[in-house]
């Protein structure tokens, strides 16, 4: 080995392990943009899937390929022949009601165990996690019969359902509780000192610094009532104009309907998504922050 | 099992630690079990020194009060309204008649109804002038329960109010004897958005909660003892009664019934309390994993776009849940897309029976319970891994970490710190994670060896789905579904106390503060 050769080499081991670096790292990117095009596709594919379906006119059952032969929106068209738009409107005005009383009864709750200090709130705390524990469906017979004593279910569902999926909502308090945990005190109790009263000292300070624990709150109670399947098919009881959207698309997926609806499933579907998602993904930055914010503080 | 130090700890290698951790966890089970009841006991001893000392501070109000405290304790409020608190007084004073009116009208009945639950049930009449037998409706156990329960809270809340009132008057004597003013109605009534403003924000959740959470849980517990079915729906079939702990007996007997695939309660039992926790298991863990991992490929430097792989993610968690759910469910189905995609691709012969069989059934819910369950958990996942101080990523390379050493020594660690709750109560939800198995499979493939038990029992059912099941079968029997309600708490308050006590932090809430 000459002279030359050997300096070269010496010059280019530096230069070669450099490349070496900047390849693997290459690589392993390489490899992740992969795995993430991989996963947004399969996480996609379904939703994909059922807007192409909705829009497949030659059959209504279940096929095996996903792209339609004859496209129309005949589907879509035969939704407002069904009590489908009864449903969406019984769903979006459970959704409505929900989101409001849900949202005030959850601030009283998570602000008051954040900011005052009173004899009963460790135990009361406890107490609600015991309860937590419980398998909520069990209370499903004793409401339901509850309810139908005072005429809320089948046809009236809508108001029962409201009042269940509301009552009991101050137990989800932890995620603002979060929240409130996470504004200085010193603020209420400079307030405090200056003579305000624990009233003011929520409407004036407290409520304005809140506005993303509110849009969370808002949110999450609105598309609570979209998903509820169990209870609204328990109450509603085999009464069509009492059922919402999940329980109707649902039965349309039977063993004996299935034939006849599946596309219509996948119309009614599409229609059910598109509000909820789209509100969903303009206020997606308060969603993201509730969600990290809550598990962080456990 | 002895104890390290933290510095003997620090000098085992790997395998040892974990070894040792697991040695830990296990030898302080009997501790922590031991703890629980100490803790009882300790709850118990205080609250008989409680009611104690409350009882002779009752006496000695008496004994040293003036003649209007003494008629206090007969009229409700009389020492107030005497001593010119009328607000406080009239309010003391509506309570006790409302409380006696109520129990003279029709509480007492339901009281004293309560230990039979009814005692005459629906009779047929002979109706002499239509000719015909119509049925005559008695007592019905339903609402003798309900309501006896009811009156059971009025009355606690009576005592309570009652023993308000005894403090109100000892405090008041106290207070002129001083030779100050009382508080008047209006300082009552300022003070509720003052000083007692969490009695009036807690006031609306507080009802909501005893109302639609406190008591059905109190009566389906109860219900737990009686034969509530639907034969015996307690109105117009037959009463119900209380029959002690016989279904738990039922619940929790290994007796083999006669006939074909008439497995026994307990049997079946525990077959889906082996599922249910294998399931929970392995739907937080391989999320929490998962999740994890897509967080640091997405936040991992140098890769672009991050927004868009995000919100892909995130769009999935904004589409209702049953929508997905049942519409996954069918592309598995055995005439479904996947099927029907794998077939013409020609890789495989014949529809893969990802429902049909068991084996595949159980794998297949616990993999699109992965596809549910990875974005919610990225997102949580970006947002710790973001907290975590940079600084101690760099000082590790330095040291000449590699990645995989930087995400063992400090990465999961910090991630298990921050969310052992978290994981705790994704383990008990997941346990009683309805929606996902109820809309992916209900249960099936049935299991004709369980199903005799009460409903049609099926290899994926879990606990919750079953008690379901039960509610709603043709036999609706309510008992049964009320034990396996009880038995749920019960493991999970067990798995909470056990694994709460475990956890290497439990932080004080305070600190955020």
């Amino acid at each position: 080995m000459s002279e030359k050769q050997l300096l070269d080499r010496s010059s280019d081991a530096p230069m070669k392990r450099h490349m070496g670096l900047k390849a693997s790292r290459t690589l392993a990117n390489t490899s992740i943009y992969v795995l993430l095009v991989v996963i947004s596709v399969i996480w996609l594919i379904p939703f994909i899937c059922i807007v192409l379906q909705s829009f497949r006119v030659e059959s209504t059952g279940q096929v095996g390929y996903v792209i339609p032969q004859q496209w129309g929106v005949d589907n879509y068209q035969r939704l407002f022949q069904t009590d489908f738009p009864r449903w969406y409107v019984n769903t979006f005005i459970a959704a409505l009601f929900t989101a409001v009383f849900q949202t005030i009864i959850v601030l009283c709750m998570s602000y008051t165990l954040s900011r005052f200090r009173f004899k009963m709130r460790k135990p009361l705390m406890r107490f609600m996690l015991i309860l937590s524990m419980f398998p909520g469906m069990l209370t499903m017979i004793i409401l339901y019969r509850v309810l139908s004593d005072l005429g809320l279910t089948q046809a009236n569902a809508v108001p029962g359902l409201i009042l269940v999926y509301i009552a009991s909502s101050g137990m989800g308090y932890y995620v603002s509780k979060g929240f409130f945990d996470t504004l200085p005190k010193s603020l209420d109790e400079a307030a405090r000192v200056d003579g305000a009263t624990r009233f003011q000292v929520l409407k004036k300070i407290i409520l304005p610094l809140s506005k993303p624990i509110v849009i969370y709150t808002v949110l999450t109670a609105f598309m609570g009532p979209w998903g509820d399947f169990v209870f609204a098919r328990y109450i509603s009881f085999g009464t069509s104009s009492g059922m919402n959207a999940a329980v109707g698309l649902y039965n349309w997926l039977n063993r004996d309907q299935i034939e006849k609806s599946y596309t219509l499933f996948c119309a009614g579907g599409v229609l059910v998504a598109i509000p909820v998602t789209v509100l969903f993904m303009c206020l997606q930055k308060y969603y993201v922050e509730g969600v990290t914010g809550g598990a962080v503080k456990g | 099992m002895t104890k390290y130090s933290d510095l003997e700890f620090l000098k085992l290698r790997g395998g040892q630690k974990f070894l040792y951790r697991l040695g830990r966890f296990f030898t302080g089970i009997p501790k922590a079990i031991a703890g629980f009841f100490v803790t009882v006991f300790n709850a118990i001893k205080s609250g008989c020194k409680t009611v104690g000392n409350e009882i002779a501070d009752i006496a000695a109000t008496f004994i040293h009060g003036d003649w209007k405290t003494k008629l206090s304790f007969l009229v409700m409020g009389f020492g107030n309204l005497a001593r010119g608190q009328i607000l406080r007084g009239l309010l003391f004073l509506l309570f006790e008649a409302v409380f006696i009116g109520y129990m003279v009208l029709t509480g007492g009945y339901w009281l004293s109804m309560l230990p039979s639950l009814g005692k005459v049930g629906p009779t047929k009449v002979y109706d002499e002038i239509l000719d015909v037998e119509t049925t005559q409706y008695n007592d019905n156990s339903f609402k003798i329960l309900l309501y006896g329960v009811l009156t059971v809270f009025f009355i606690i809340a009576f005592i309570y109010t009652w023993r308000q009132n005894v403090k109100q008057n000892k405090l008041a004597e106290k207070i002129l004897a001083s030779g100050k003013p009382l508080k008047s109605g209006k300082d009552d009534l300022r003070s509720l958005v003052d000083d007692q403003f969490h009695k009036t924000l807690l006031a609306l959740p507080l009802t909501g909660i005893l109302v639609f959470t406190v008591l059905p849980i109190v009566f389906m517990v109860l219900v737990a003892f009686t034969n509530y079915d639907g034969t015996h729906n307690g109105y117009s079939n037959n009463l119900f009664t209380w029959v002690g702990m016989e279904n738990f007996n039922t619940m929790l007997n290994w007796e083999v019934k006669s006939g074909a695939g008439r497995q026994s309660y307990a049997a079946t039992f525990g077959e889906i309390l082996t599922w249910t926790l294998m399931w929970a298991f392995f739907a937080t863990f391989t999320n929490y994993f998962l999740g994890m991992f897509v967080a640091m490929a997405i936040n991992k430097k140098g890769i672009k776009l991050k927004k868009v792989w995000r919100t892909i993610l995130v769009l999935t968690i904004a589409i209702p849940q049953f929508i997905s759910l049942l519409y996954v469910s069918k592309m598995f189905a055995k005439n479904g897309i996947l099927n029907g995609f794998l077939m013409s691709m020609g890789w495989i012969k014949t529809a893969l029976p990802f429902w049909e069989d068991p084996t595949w059934a159980r794998f297949t819910v616990i993999l699109i319970n992965i596809w549910i369950g990875i974005p919610y958990l990225m997102l949580i996942a970006t947002g710790i891994l973001m907290n975590i101080p940079a600084d101690l990523y760099e000082s590790a390379r330095i040291d000449g970490a590699n990645p995989w050493q930087q995400y063992t020594k400090i990465t999961l660690p910090y991630m298990l710190f921050v969310t052992g709750p978290y994981l705790l109560t994704s383990f008990t939800g997941n346990m009683n994670n309805f929606n996902v198995i109820y809309l992916l499979t209900g249960g099936a493939p049935t299991n004709p060896a369980a199903s005799g038990a009460a409903g049609s029992v099926g290899y994926t059912d879990l606990l919750i789905t079953w008690l379901f099941k039960i509610t709603t079968g043709p036999e609706s029997q309510y008992y049964l579904a009320s034990v396996v309600g009880i038995l749920v708490f019960i493991v999970v308050a067990l798995i909470s106390l056990i694994v709460y006590n475990l956890l290497p932090s439990i932080k004080n809430e305070e600190d955020f503060q």
